[in-house]
């Protein structure tokens, strides 16, 4: 899970990362209040979860609380790259000599932690990475060892921090790595980090990505979901405990197991190439259960999307046997009723597969049609939403 | 031959007691896999019966093989307690812990990878997989046995599922082992560790390379194929259709940037001479063309 920056900052500041006085507001009154409580010139900054705002007009100066009120007024309800804006952060102003570049993650390919510095911050690393690769310093961490006081120096060393901030951006360092570790983070990046004009070292931008999987120990984590920025098919999904990403298209899927369902929706979306260019509606993993409440959950998300005309049921049976799904999907129509309303193309295969099919034979459901390949149901589904 | 695991493979099942480890131990030992005990902290001492087998319940994975000589284990305990169950293996100094539980914290997953590589006695496979079957010799994981039996052709995905299906596909010719290597972000055995593994087995004459989105393993494997694997590859990649930034189901699924994309390691894996499928049927075919099957 992304955060916003504002709870980023909130993250910083609970364990000790420096940062600036800061409120957030989600109308202008609002916006004028908090920084008439912080005083002096403030910056308004839209809330969103894309790179690029300040380019967007996302993020303006203001010299003043009546001023940050017309700011903020101009940036709520702004759309940046189809993210809308409902919340701006309103944060001091704070005089900037340098700007730097820290960041901690998980390095998938090395499979261990990563920390990247960087004396020329502010801009977008990745640009920096590309065009001047010897400014940026990587420094593995070990997943055992961490970020020590040691390490911290070694890591301002490679970045080449100039002397009279070494010891803040090293004690900066510790804190979020503090933070990388007990929120169980998976990204802890600060762009930019900046020495003020009185020598200060602060963080006054941030990016915090936490693993999900975590959510058992990380009680606190829950109140940071966006529940406002969600899709409502998604958030009626996560409800029900399934694991569904809305897309674009007009084939609604299900299947089970995560690598199959990614297979349907490519399968759909070739298939579909033959059919108007229809695509797949959805991402929806049912798992090895695959109950008759599970495919009624899950057979009632995808009816309930508007934009679905097919829809596609592709399971392969390992542990799961296929009559068990077969007899899910019967009792899942039985469910819903009359709001089963889509013609529904189901693909078995594997474990009992011949009963699996002869129960949705003998139940003859006048909306449900067996194939008997992935490809063919595929054609067939794309062809059906194309009508 | 197989790679990994064989006939005289001695697994132990660490969460034997819990309802998912009984279920699969059972599995296993239908399917023919010679499980010798399990492990449960706390519940050292009982003996459990299933299909018939006395299976002796220990405390630690060291008193486990100290006693039965167990020289694989296969863990199914919850995410909570997961760390502490793969560094009980790794401080036993098993050769083979395979990790089948799903939803493990990364830091957890990165924190017992590189207490392993610095111990250095034990290969993981996964978390988050499906484990592996060598057919009619071992099955160590959640693999369903009846799908195929034991011929030339090693698997390597990291997908559960798609291994069934892509399995269920090929089930004339047959498979030496076929691996489920976990859809986590950190996982303990590669792409590259398989292929290996199936160049240097001389049963095994052609492999089929599963991947997916997120990460670069498969842009990483392509790499290795050109430099070490002589045996033809085909290759197949899920999530052309995903969009950036979402997380497909497994964790490690997710394509961030331009980086990660499955478009990136069909042409990676194209550029090493794999031939990749379209589709989970079309690999399939490709990999009849190359056998002449």
């Amino acid at each position: 899970m992304d955060l916003f920056e504002y709870q980023a900052r909130d993250i910083f500041e609970k364990h000790g990362v420096p940062v600036l006085a800061a409120a957030i507001a989600t109308t202008a009154d609002e916006a004028e209040a908090a920084a008439t409580a912080i005083g002096g010139k403030v910056v308004v900054k839209a809330q969103v979860k894309v790179g690029g705002r300040g380019k967007a007009g996302g993020v303006k100066l203001a010299e003043n609380p009546k001023d940050a009120r017309e700011k903020a007024g101009a940036i709520l309800g702004m759309d940046i790259k189809g993210h809308t804006v409902r919340t701006v952060m309103i944060a001091a102003a704070a005089p900037i000599e340098s700007e730097y570049y820290l960041a901690i993650l998980l390095d998938r390919s090395n499979r261990t932690f990563l920390v990247m510095a960087s004396v020329s911050g502010g801009m977008d690393i990745e640009e920096v990475a590309h065009t001047a690769p010897e400014k940026l310093a990587k420094v593995p961490v070990s997943a055992v060892d961490g970020i020590s006081l040691a390490k911290a120096k070694e890591i301002v060393a490679a970045a080449k921090f100039p002397a009279d901030v070494a010891d803040q951006v090293s004690d900066v360092l510790l804190k979020l790595w503090e933070v990388f570790q007990s929120e169980d983070a998976t990204l802890v990046e600060v762009n930019p980090l900046v020495k003020t004009s009185d020598g200060k070292i602060v963080a006054l931008d941030g990016k915090v990505t936490l693993d999900e999987n975590a959510d058992f120990r990380q009680p606190d984590h829950q109140r940071l979901v966006d529940e406002a920025g969600e899709n409502p098919l998604e958030a009626a999904a996560k409800e029900k405990g399934l694991n569904y990403v809305k897309l674009e298209g007009e084939v609604g899927i299900i299947g089970n197991g995560a690598g199959l369902v990614m297979s349907t929706l490519d399968v759909v979306a070739y298939a579909g190439e033959k059919h108007g260019g229809v695509r797949p509606a959805n991402f929806l993993d049912i798992g090895g259960g695959a109950s008759a409440q599970i495919m009624a959950d899950g057979l009632s998300i995808i009816l309930g999307d508007k934009d679905v005309k097919s829809v596609f049921v592709n399971v392969f049976g390992g542990i799961t046997a296929c009559d068990s799904v077969a007899n899910g999907i019967v009792q899942a129509l039985e469910l819903l009723g009359p709001k089963a309303t889509k013609p529904i193309v189901v693909r078995l295969d594997g474990n009992n597969v011949l009963e699996g099919r002869a129960i949705l034979k003998a139940a003859a459901h006048p909306l449900v049609e067996q194939a008997d390949t992935m490809d063919g149901a595929a054609n067939r589904a794309a062809e059906l939403a194309a009508k | 031959m197989t790679i990994f695991i064989n006939e005289s493979s001695k697994v132990i099942v660490q969460g034997m007691t819990g309802s998912e480890g009984t279920k699969h131990t059972r599995r296993m030992l239908i399917s023919g896999t010679n499980i010798v005990g399990g492990v449960t902290p706390g519940k050292g001492g009982q003996v459990v019966e299933i299909e018939s087998r006395q299976l002796p319940i220990f405390n630690t994975v060291a008193e486990a093989m100290a006693a039965t000589g167990a020289n694989v284990s296969v863990i199914f305990v919850p995410p909570k307690f997961a760390k502490a169950a793969v560094i009980d293996a790794i401080n036993a100094k098993m050769p083979l812990a395979v990790v089948i539980t799903e939803g493990i914290p990364v830091h957890d997953s990165a924190s017992f990878y590189s207490y392993a590589q610095s111990v250095g006695s034990t290969q993981i496979i996964g978390p988050n997989c499906p484990g592996l079957i060598s057919p009619g010799k071992s099955n160590v994981g959640i693999i369903p046995a009846d799908i195929t039996g034991a011929g030339p052709i090693g698997l390597v995905s990291k997908s559960g599922t798609l291994t069934y299906q892509m399995m269920y596909e090929l089930r004339d010719i047959g498979f030496s082992t076929a691996v489920g290597i976990g859809g986590d972000p950190v996982i303990g055995t590669t792409h590259i560790d398989c292929l290996r593994a199936f160049q240097d087995d001389p049963n095994t004459q052609a492999i089929v390379m599963i991947g997916e989105i997120g990460g670069d393993a498969e842009e990483r494997a392509a790499a290795f194929i050109s430099e070490y694997v002589t045996k033809p590859v085909v290759g197949y990649i899920a999530g052309f259709t995903a969009p950036e930034g979402k997380t497909m189901g497994h964790a490690g699924a997710i394509v961030s940037g331009s980086s990660g994309t499955a478009q990136g390691k069909k042409d990676a894996l194209e550029a090493a001479g794999v031939k990749v499928g379209q589709t989970p049927s079309e690999t399939a075919r490709l990999l009849r063309a190359i056998m002449g099957r």
